[in-house]
């Protein structure tokens, strides 16, 4: 008979061993799966984390990792602030885009003039706009105790109404020939997010990112104020004791993840995007939140799981173009990892004993 | 009664990393003995127990049910072999009336309609009278512990653990409950009996097993030892009283003026012109059933909740609007009687425990920035100073007895020297030894010229440290009174006569 025996202590060793289990797991089950869809298993998995790195078109692909990790990493790590304490932010997808719609809305208006300055306005425009977003949920919250889950995964689709409504509307390209979709800031210079060293995909959202892993790390892990958040994630009421403010802590991690958001949008949307579109946004929102789990709500475990969740991403886009493997399929795969994270857990807390006790 | 015996237990081992928490442990129950487990805190008691419930696996050992081997996988099972136990902690659903309760306990309710009968009945019998219809929420700690005993007792045990069941009850409420538990005993129930206050295992408990650091030390008969010589018995040596030294009381420091407080919860009492005043170097005993406004006075004091400007003084300056870090910066501490979870973070080190409160007095932080050996090392000054046992500040909360864990919460409080400190049951669970150092501690604080403020339903506790007395019943606080000269008559006439309390006519 196999019995749970929940642990005094979290298992330390345990936690950072269920992120290498959970892929491990997932390449097993998603090779399963791809097999059952008539590929090679072997072939899939190498492709998916092999051949971005290594594999002949390496060159290509590695500039790819930063470019997609940037964005994941830099909204992770704000969830990641606000899932310590128990807030959960599930809208960073539509902070996302609301950062970007604001910060090209910025850059756009200012077209054609040029200046130093218009692209620090742009950051500014794009940060605010996300923490807007993210303050719809926490004062609702604060005030009517709405869940801030429901109401900023809500807002989410909202956000893409507005994206389609801008990029139809008025911020469309006028030269456009009548086509969706707003001036390329690719070809604005002082707006144009560009790669700062040649063939890295290293753009400013990348340094920006890795800024957020470094700050979120003396925050959570060196102030007082992160050990605050973690105490009012573990013991609410002890948290208060210790003089937490519920309402103030709730705005400021639906805040700060609603800002680095936006900002991941705006760099998107000034760099390798180039221009807001319908199809904008690319669900970097939600995948970071599978990002923040697998890091362990860690800075450094999220900069890790954001690179890792970002070759899933580069290998199955080629997977699916070299073996035409259902876009779904790869989608299900990401997924898997969350959910074998999830399952694997349970080691952390708890110890499996087989048998009976010895009498 | 026959000479079986019905539980034996030996050798019974179980470590933890750093503690071996039950060392060898072996005693044997006969049938309709009421058995007390007697030790410090820490000593293994609730281990002890949990094994024998099916919580805890034992590492070593055997034990014997009724002549046949017994190793309970999980409770079930040990409730299926006919024992059942009742925790400290209650486990009940608030929102959710008696018999659900019951229900959500069982393996196989019966219909709503006769259990509720059944609830009847054998309340009735056993002199707890319960209504099934209420809702818990409703009632107090005594009437919530009915629904805990009555929960085992539908399933006709054959043995009856109880760990620590009188902490929260009242006089009266004790006084029931031994009438139930005698009935019980006399019908062949064994009773396995934890607790602190020894002079009510000398009046209930017919033998008795003493445990020291996880190992068997003595078996006695309760009856024939004073309680002084159970308690040495139990630490292993000579047994210190406190000692109230005279100290002389300065102006007043602190004040709280007709204070009205709305219930913090559902079922929360609400507080009404709440008012005292304090001066240096005294102690307020604040005596009543928890539940009657206890935890509301000591949020609302604290600064957990705010209160209308002009109802709390300190030093003459309005500190009502002000939050528990700007009170500790002033000089106002407080600690909860609930540990785990509002005076303590269960999951987190004593270090990080120590960070808790400890900021705003101690030097913890630099600018803001965590100072983790400074936390360290204040951690182990209360390890030290107030006696906890642990392996180490690195040890989680969780993993403390509660008595310990208790030390270790009033020992942070106190060791930032406030000049007011209020604290709600501070001897809740703990050892007669470790009560005694605890109440000593918040006698010296008071003899440094700080103001004190206990909130016990210990009324012994209270008489003995406590310059004044007052009651806090349904949220109103009566006058205080000296304690010196006050009689347990007048007491009683202050608490207002307890609701519910009376014992069922048999
Ligand atoms: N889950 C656990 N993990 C680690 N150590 C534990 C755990 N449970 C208990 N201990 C340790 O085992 C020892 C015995 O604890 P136990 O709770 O049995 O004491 P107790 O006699 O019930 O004390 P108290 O009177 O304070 O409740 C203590 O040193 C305690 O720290
Ligand atoms: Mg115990």
């Amino acid at each position: 008979m196999i019995t749970l025996v929940k642990r005094p202590t979290p298992s330390r060793g345990w936690s950072y061993t269920t992120p290498l289990l959970a892929v491990l797991a997932t390449m097993i089950v998603g090779g399963l799966m791809f097999a059952a869809l008539g590929k090679d298993p072997a072939q899939a998995i190498r492709m998916i984390f092999w051949d971005p790195l290594f594999g002949p078109n390496a060159a290509y692909f590695r500039g790819q990792l930063l470019v997609k990790a940037g964005p994941l990493i830099l909204i992770a790590s704000g969830l990641a602030v606000g899932f310590r304490a128990g807030i959960w932010n599930i809208g960073a997808e539509g902070q996302y885009i609301i950062g970007a719609i604001c910060g090209a809305s910025v850059a756009l208006a200012a077209y054609p003039a040029e200046s130093h300055l218009l692209f620090p306005a742009m950051i500014v425009a794009g940060a605010l706009g996300g923490w807007l977003w993210g303050m719809i949920p926490a004062v609702l919250k604060v005030v009517f105790n709405t869940s801030e889950i429901l109401v900023s995964l809500m807002l989410v689709y909202v956000a893409q109404n507005l994206l389609a409504y801008a990029a139809f509307g008025p911020l469309k390209n006028p030269q456009g020939f009548g086509f969706p979709g707003s001036r390329n800031l690719q070809q604005y210079p002082s707006a144009h997010n560009p790669e700062l060293f040649a063939g890295t995909g290293a753009h400013w959202g990348v340094l920006a990112a890795l800024i957020a892993v470094i700050g979120a790390y003396i925050l959570m892990h060196r102030h007082i104020a992160g050990f605050r958040i973690r105490v009012a994630g573990e013991a609410p009421r002890a948290a208060r004791f210790a003089g937490v403010v519920p309402a103030r802590l709730v705005m400021f991690c639906l805040g700060l993840s609603g800002a680095l958001a936006g900002l991941a949008g705006l760099f998107e949307v000034s760099g390798p995007s180039g221009q807001i579109t319908d199809g904008f946004n690319a669900g970097y929102g939600f995948t970071a939140i599978i990002v923040a789990f697998l890091g362990r709500l860690h800075p450094l475990g999220i900069l890790l799981a954001g690179l890792l969740m970002a070759l899933t991403y580069i290998g199955g886009d080629m997977a699916q173009m070299m073996l035409g493997l259902p876009g779904a399929a790869i989608q299900v795969f990401q997924g898997m990892l969350l959910f074998f994270l999830l399952g694997f857990d349970v080691l952390t807390n708890y110890r499996i004993r087989i048998g009976r006790a010895r009498a | 009664m026959t000479g079986d015996k019905l539980l034996q237990i030996e050798g019974l081992t179980k470590a933890y990393p750093g503690v071996v928490a039950n060392d060898g442990v072996g005693f044997s129950v006969a049938p309709g003995e009421v058995h007390a487990l007697l030790g410090e805190n820490g000593a293994g008691k609730s281990t002890l127990v949990k094994m024998i419930y099916g919580l805890v696996k034992p590492d070593a050992g055997t034990m014997r049910l009724m002549g046949k081997p017994y190793t309970p996988a999980e409770p079930r099972a040990a409730r299926a072999s006919g024992v059942a136990m009742v925790f400290q902690h209650f486990s009940l659903f608030e929102a959710l009336n008696v018999a659900e309760n019951v229900a959500l306990g069982m393996e196989n309710p019966p219909p709503m309609g006769d259990l509720a009968k059944r609830i009847r009945e054998i309340s009735n019998a056993y002199g707890l009278p319960l209504d099934p219809e209420r809702l818990v929420g409703d009632l107090s700690a005594g009437e919530r512990q009915r629904v805990e005993i009555i929960r085992c007792l539908l399933q006709d045990p054959k043995l009856l653990i109880m760990d620590e069941p009188t902490s929260v009850l009242t006089p009266q409420e004790v006084g029931i409950l031994f009438h139930t538990l005698r009935k019980l005993s006399s019908e062949g129930t064994a009773i396995l009996y934890i607790s602190h206050k020894l002079e009510e295992i000398r009046s209930l408990c017919d033998g008795a097993t003493i445990l020291r650091g996880g190992k068997v030390v003595a078996t006695c008969t309760p009856r024939d030892k004073t309680a002084r010589e159970l308690a040495e018995m139990m630490v292993g040596g000579e047994f210190k009283a406190t000692d109230r030294a005279q100290r002389t009381l300065g102006h007043t420091i602190f004040e709280v003026k007709d204070l009205d407080l709305a219930p913090m919860s559902q079922f929360g009492p609400a507080l009404k012109k709440v008012t005292l005043s304090l001066r240096a170097g005294e102690v307020l005993g604040v005596g009543g059933v928890a539940g009657n406004g206890q935890e509301e006075l000591l949020a609302t004091l604290s600064g957990e909740r705010v209160s209308a400007p002009g109802t709390v003084l300190l030093h003459g300056q309005d500190i009502s609007g002000l939050g528990p870090n700007d009170r500790r910066r002033l000089g106002l501490q407080g600690a909860p009687e609930e540990r785990l979870g509002h005076a303590a973070v269960p999951a987190m080190s004593l270090t990080d425990n120590a960070l808790l409160t400890g900021t705003v007095r101690r030097p913890l932080t630099n600018r803001g920035f965590l100072d983790m050996k400074a936390a360290r090392l204040f951690a182990e000054e209360i390890i030290k100073n107030f006696d906890v046992r642990t392996p180490g500040p690195h040890v989680a909360a969780r993993a403390l007895s509660g008595g310990n864990l208790q030390k270790f919460v009033i020992g942070r409080e106190v060791l930032q020297y406030p000049e007011v400190l209020i604290v709600n049951q501070p001897t809740w669970g703990v050892d007669a030894a470790a009560a005694a150092s605890i109440r000593q501690a918040l006698l010296d604080l008071a003899s440094k010229g700080a103001a004190v403020i206990v909130i016990s339903q210990d009324l012994d506790e209270l008489m003995e440290i406590a310059d004044r007395f007052c009651a806090l019943n349904e949220g109103r606080l009566s006058a205080p009174r000296d304690t010196e000269g006050l009689t347990l008559d007048e007491i009683g006439l202050m608490l207002g006569g307890a609701h519910g309390m009376q014992e069922a006519a048999l």
